[in-house]
Order: C-alpha cells, then structure tokens, then sequence
C-alpha cells in the first residue's frame, strides 16, 4: 500500500468514527452565521419590495404568452436597425475600397512595370479579398455587436435563457444551454468554452455539439446581405428592411430549432440521460452606460472580428487567385472544381462556387461572401475595372448593387439565395471552433461529429427546399 | 507643514494618483491578488478598473468561466490580479467553478479580494465566510452600492468589518467609486500593515477535529507543500469522490502549480 492509498483508508476509517452528517452541520452554522451577520448590519428601509421595477419587467417578459413574442420582436428589431443603418456605409466603403482604390492599385501596379501575375495576385487577389470583407462586414458589424452588448448589459440575456429553459429541458438537456446558445451567437468557439458551466458531462456534449446553430459574428453579416439582396428585394421598397429583418430572425428561429431537434435527438441516442436541475438567478436589470458599450463592443467584437477576416482574406485571396488561374489543360483548378461539381451542387439549389468558397473559408465564416463574389467574377470573366483587362461585362463598384450584380451574373436566383441562408446556418463550424470543441473535449470522435453532422443536415434541407421549390 | 503631507499620504484618493494600470504586463510583480465572489456581482468590471484591460463584461451569472489576468503597480508595489469565474460555494463541482476554488485553495494569492453584491448581503456571506476557512488576508469589494440604495438597502460598513474582520470597501465598480480606497486596503492587507481577523465559524466538535488533525499530519508528510491540507483533509472525511482522485494520483500535488500561460491562451483563443 502507498502512502497515497493509506491516507485515503485512514479518511475512510475515521469518516465512520465522526459520523455522516458533520458537513450538513457545516453548511448549517455557515448559512446562521450568514444570517446573523446580515441581520446586525443590512436594514431595509420601509416602502415598496427591493427591485419592484424588476419584477414588474421581468412579468411581462418571462410570462409563458408575451415572452417569446417580446424575444422576436427585439431581435427583429435589431436586425432591421442593422439592415437600414448598413446600407450607406456599404455603398460608400465599397465605392471607395473595391473601386477607387482598387483601380488606383491596379494602375500603379501596371505604371510600375510589375509583372502581370504578380499584380494579378497581390491587387485582383489579396487586396480585393480584404477590400471586400472590409466593405462588405464592416457596416452590419459595426451596428450589429452595440445593439446586442446593450441588450446584454441591460440583463436580457439571463431572461432569454429563462424562457428557454423548459424547451431544453424538454429534449433532455441542460437549462443552461440557452445561455451557451446565446453566447454562440457572439462567436462559437467562445460559446464552446462557456458550456463549462454546465456541470454535466453528457449535457455539456450536448451543447458544444449544437452550438453550432447558433448563427456566429461571421455569419450575420452573410445572412444579413443576402436577405436584403434576395428577401427584400421581392417587396416594394418601404417593406425590404422590415421583410429582410424577418428574414434573419427566422433563419435564427431556425437555428434554435434545430439547436432542440438535435438536443433531443443526442439525448434520445448516443448521449443518453435525463435533463439535471440547476438555479438560474435573474440579475436586476441595469442601465447600460451607452458610451462605454459603444466604446468596448467596437474595439472588443468589431475590430477584433473584422481584424481575424482581414487576416484570413489575405491569403485567401491568393488562394484564390491560385487556384484560378492555375491551369490544368487550359482550365483553371478552380473552373474544374466548380463544373464538376455544379451538377451535384443543382440538386441542393447552390452551385460549384458556393461549395469551393465554403472550402477556402473554413478558416473563417467571415470570408465565404468576398470569396463568392471573387470566384463568381473570375469564373465568369466579369471585369471588376477597365484597366488594363480585355473588354468584358464593367461593374459600377460602389453602386449599392453591385453584391447583387455580380450574383445575378453567377445565376443566383431567390432559391439560390435561400439555400445559401440555410447552408450558411448548417455547415460545418470553423476551425478555431474545430479546435476548440477538440480542445474542450479532448475526443477526436466528437470533435469529426460536431463537424460532419451540420454538414449532412445543411445538404438534406437545402435538398428538400430545393426539390419542394421545384414542383410549386 | 509636515503634518498636512503625512495625513495626505494617508487619503486614498491622494493616493489613487499612484494608481498604474499595466494591462497585461505582468512582470516582476510583488503579489498576486485574486478576485472572487459570486456570480455577477461585478468581478470583471472591478478588475478592469484596476488594469485598464477591457475584459468584456455582461449582466449576467456565468460570464467568465476562465481565468483573466492583468497587472497595476500602486505606491510602487507591482501587482498581478486574476479574474476568476464567479463562484456560490467553495464546494461546486462545476468546471468554471473549480477554477476558482483551486486558484484560491492552491494558488496562493496574497489577498484574495471578494466582489459582494450590497443588494444580496446573506447569500455572499455564505462565500466570504468560507473563503475565511482557508485564508486570513481577504478584502471585501461590498460592489453595487448605488443599487443597494435604490431599492432602499442600508448597510452599516463599520459593523460590517468589525463583524467580519476584514477591511471592508464600499464601491461602485462601473463608476469607479470606492476603488482608490480598495486599492489603500489591497496594499494594506498585501504589506501586512492592516492585520485581518477574518470571522471563523464556531470550532466545530472534539471528534472531528481530531480526524482533521491526523489526516493532516499524514498529507503534510506525502504532500510537504501542499497548502490548505486541513481542507484537503475536510473533503477527504466527507469524501469528495474528486479530491480521493487527486490524492491517490498525486495529483493534488500539481495543481499547486497551476499552468498559468496555458489558461491565458485558452483564453485569448477563445475570445477570438
């Protein structure tokens, strides 16, 4: 016997000897103690109840009728102020990244005697890759992340939460997931590592594997463009920003719904177990101070987002550039790619540059717009300028239509838009969220499921869209 | 003259303009600071404050769940303060919540500084007092005083310390009221000018203490550094399935040297 064994017999033996119930007795001094010392020093002046006001908010938007209704509607109503705030920052970024600049680079390359393919990889590659994440995420990001760190401030997210928590329990997990699912929309890999609250092992599987459903940083503003380009614009004009907010949050209604069908069906399966008990404690609402909200969600969540998409769309961007204008028998990797599997990708409603961008991007989500829009230009010989490239379609960067342009040259129709929405929720998380499920759990195994399974489910539904869209 | 100078040194808020925030440069540090308590009662936003850092902060329980850290130098001492997940009981099982409890059982802050929600004095208490089971040099951050006052929640503080034994702050952590005089009683408590008394609950019965006794005689001698082995030796009576693990394994020997980079960078991933 080591003397690490005989420490544990001598607790063993002398835990017979005090008797059981000595740590209740603990607790139970601890609690009077409490008790005591609060008495002596706290008073409570007469008048109304502590947080009266608090009550009376949180009646009406737990209640079992208004509280869902309450959570849509502020969601909408976020999603619109971003959909109508965007529009002219976009317009006014992309005119002069993706135009202005883009041009003057591109000249100065030229005038400078750079050789063709390297102003071709470093201009019409890298730098046109960032000028888009840029114009393209900046704006919705930058009104987006305040407006939600408000309503995280103010004390809303616990409520969502506790209005949440039957639902979840009903499938079999944790109540403490929908604070998890809620962080997720934040960021993923971040919403991973918060399911450390969650004590239960099988439970907290649960809700990394789902987590993934809740739409990311790098997702909104994809989700966001592509309901306005395709959402709103089947509806007059004074409409497409309320339209196109309905959008969104349907998409992310969505999302929580697969979030409990894939719950229950983890719960019922391969992670078995009953739902475990826990406190959510309420905390009083508080007044966010606007200023320094606005002051932290930008430098915390914008920039540092907007930064990780810079730095991706660089290379990228070569990437990109690479691969379509490597040739194999005259043919651009990329054009082979991209007509082998665009029949494939015809029976999901998307296409083979959908799919290839989904695979460049799976370093960052933020990327999957810029790549579309580049490989989309390339393939189809769009010409983004008139210098010094052969005659060819002309696009007017910084036109507010120009995203909606270049899609329509793809052959983007309102399904193609619609499947984009539901792949961009179910596809496979990024790979810092890869790793960090990995990390997190240790286990290869659920690391490859929490992968594949997104992916599986986002072709079965676009499949079904698609064919259901056919017969109508 | 001289008299006037002194008694400023002595005034916190003269004192504040000592204050060095050095973010996340933490070298050569003199003491380490924990900062504890509850969930959500402002733990972020106080270590903020003090390191200037922008450590995101929400209303709501469970926002942390990893360790932060971040420097502040004050009357030339440099300190390095961690920012832990908020915690109930020092007897949860959860993960963010261990995080908490082994950095205060074994990584041996030189004060561990308690963030009390003013609005709900009892159930913090229940915390603090086992807090005051493992360590002396302990301060109380009695935060949210401006809501206490709106709902009309009075607190002696006077009482309160004396009740408690330890220095006890009133603040406002979001508009920094209270933290040039949290600052004064960190630094007194760090260089042992103020001595605490920290309240312990009554002794408990012969028996036990006699097997509290003996159990740490024997960890004192397989785990010779082992810090808190009379709460080692409380756990293993009531037989915390996870602490027998960790002494039949050794391994409560290495949480004592708990990985402090590996935390930052899971952390630093995660935020990004």
């Amino acid at each position: 016997m080591t003397e690490r064994d005989e420490i544990i017999a001598i607790a063993n033996r002398l835990r017979w000897e005090v008797g059981g119930n000595f740590h209740d007795a603990l607790m139970e001094s601890l609690y009077k103690e409490a008790g005591e010392i609060a008495r002596k020093t706290m008073r409570k002046k007469d008048g109304e109840f502590a947080f009266s006001l608090d009550r009376k908010i949180d009646k009406i938007v737990t209640n079992k009728w208004t509280g869902f209704p309450i959570m849509f509607i502020l969601l909408a109503l976020v999603f619109w102020i971003t959909v109508q705030g965007a529009n002219y920052p976009s317009e006014l970024l992309s005119g002069l990244l993706v135009g202005d600049l883009y041009n003057f680079l591109r000249t100065s390359f030229i005038s400078a005697g750079v050789p063709d393919w390297l102003t071709g990889l470093l201009v019409d590659g890298g730098y046109l890759a960032m000028a888009w994440v840029v114009s393209v995420m900046l704006p919705p990001m930058a009104i987006f992340f305040p407006l939600f760190t408000l309503l995280e401030d103010f004390g809303y997210l616990p409520r969502v939460a506790f209005n949440m928590d039957s639902l979840f329990r009903k499938v079999g997990a944790h109540g403490k997931q929908a604070l998890t699912m809620s962080m997720g929309f934040g960021c993923n890999a971040a919403g991973v590592v918060a399911t450390r609250i969650i004590d239960s092992p099988r439970e907290r599987l649960i809700a990394i594997i789902t987590n993934n459903f809740s739409l990311c940083n790098g997702r909104w503003p994809t989700q966001i463009l592509i309901a306005t380009i395709f959402i709103g614009g089947l509806v007059p004009a004074h409409l497409a920003g309320l339209v196109s907010a309905g959008a969104v949050v349907g998409i992310a209604i969505l999302g929580i719904v697969f979030s409990l069908v894939t719950s229950w069906f983890l719960s019922k399966t391969i992670l078995k177990g009953e739902a475990s008990t826990f406190n959510l404690e309420l905390p009083p609402y508080r007044p966010p101070r606007i200023l320094q909200t606005l002051y932290t969600s930008f430098i915390d969540r914008t920039l540092i987002v907007l930064w990780r998409a810079v730095v991706f769309a660089f290379p990228a961007g070569l990437v990109i550039w690479a691969i379509s204008n490597i040739q194999i028998n005259n043919v651009s990797l990329a054009d082979h790619f991209i007509n082998f599997t665009d029949p494939f990708a015809m029976f999901v409603g998307l296409n083979g540059i959908i799919l290839l961008a989904y695979i460049v991007a799976i370093p960052a989500n933020e990327i999957v717009i810029p790549t579309i829009l580049m490989l989309t230009v390339t393939h189809y010989g769009l010409q983004l300028s008139g210098v010094g490239v052969e005659a060819g379609v002309m696009f007017e960067a910084g036109s507010i239509d120009l995203t909606r342009q270049i899609l329509e040259a793809g052959g983007w129709t309102v399904l193609t838009g619609i499947n984009l929405m539901l792949f961009s929720l179910l596809h496979n998380p990024c790979s810092t969220t890869l790793y960090t499920i990995y990390k997190e759990t240790g286990s290869w195994k659920w690391t490859v499921i929490s992968a594949l399974m997104p992916i599986a489910m986002g072709f079965t539904v676009t499949f079904l869209v698609t064919q259901l869209w056919m017969l109508f | 003259m001289n008299k006037v100078t002194a008694n400023c040194e002595n005034c916190p808020v003269h004192n504040a303009g000592n204050l060095i925030k050095l973010g996340i440069d933490m070298s050569d540090y003199d003491y380490v600071i924990a900062l504890a308590g509850n969930p959500n009662t402002g733990k972020s936003t106080v270590f903020n404050a003090l390191t200037g850092l922008h450590q995101h902060t929400g209303n709501w329980p469970g926002k942390t769940v990893t360790r932060a850290e971040g420097g502040f130098e004050f009357n030339g001492h440099k300190y390095k303060l961690v920012d832990l997940p908020g915690t109930y009981s020092l007897l949860s099982i959860s993960t963010d919540e261990e995080v908490a409890r082994n950095f205060i059982l074994f990584g041996q802050p030189d004060v561990t500084v308690i963030v009390v929600d003013a609005t709900r004095l009892e159930r913090n208490l229940n915390l603090v007092l086992q807090v005051f089971e493992i360590t002396d040099r302990v301060v109380i951050c009695l935060n949210l005083m401006d809501e206490a006052e709106r709902n009309g929640i009075e607190i002696d503080v006077r009482t309160l310390t004396k009740e408690l034994g330890v220095p006890v702050v009133p603040c406002v952590a979001r508009e920094k009221k209270g933290i040039p005089e949290l600052l004064q009683s960190i630094d007194d408590v760090a260089t042992g000018k103020y001595k605490c008394k920290p309240r312990r609950i009554k002794k408990r019965d012969k028996k036990l203490q006699e097997a509290i006794k003996v159990l740490k005689f024997k960890l004192n001698k397989v785990f010779p550094d082992l810090p808190n082995s009379e709460w080692v030796a409380l756990r293993l009576l009531e037989g915390d399935a996870e602490i027998i693990r960790a002494v039949k394994s050794g391994e409560i020997g290495k949480i004592l040297q708990p990985d402090l980079t590996s935390m930052k960078n899971e952390f630093t991933t995660a935020e990004n």
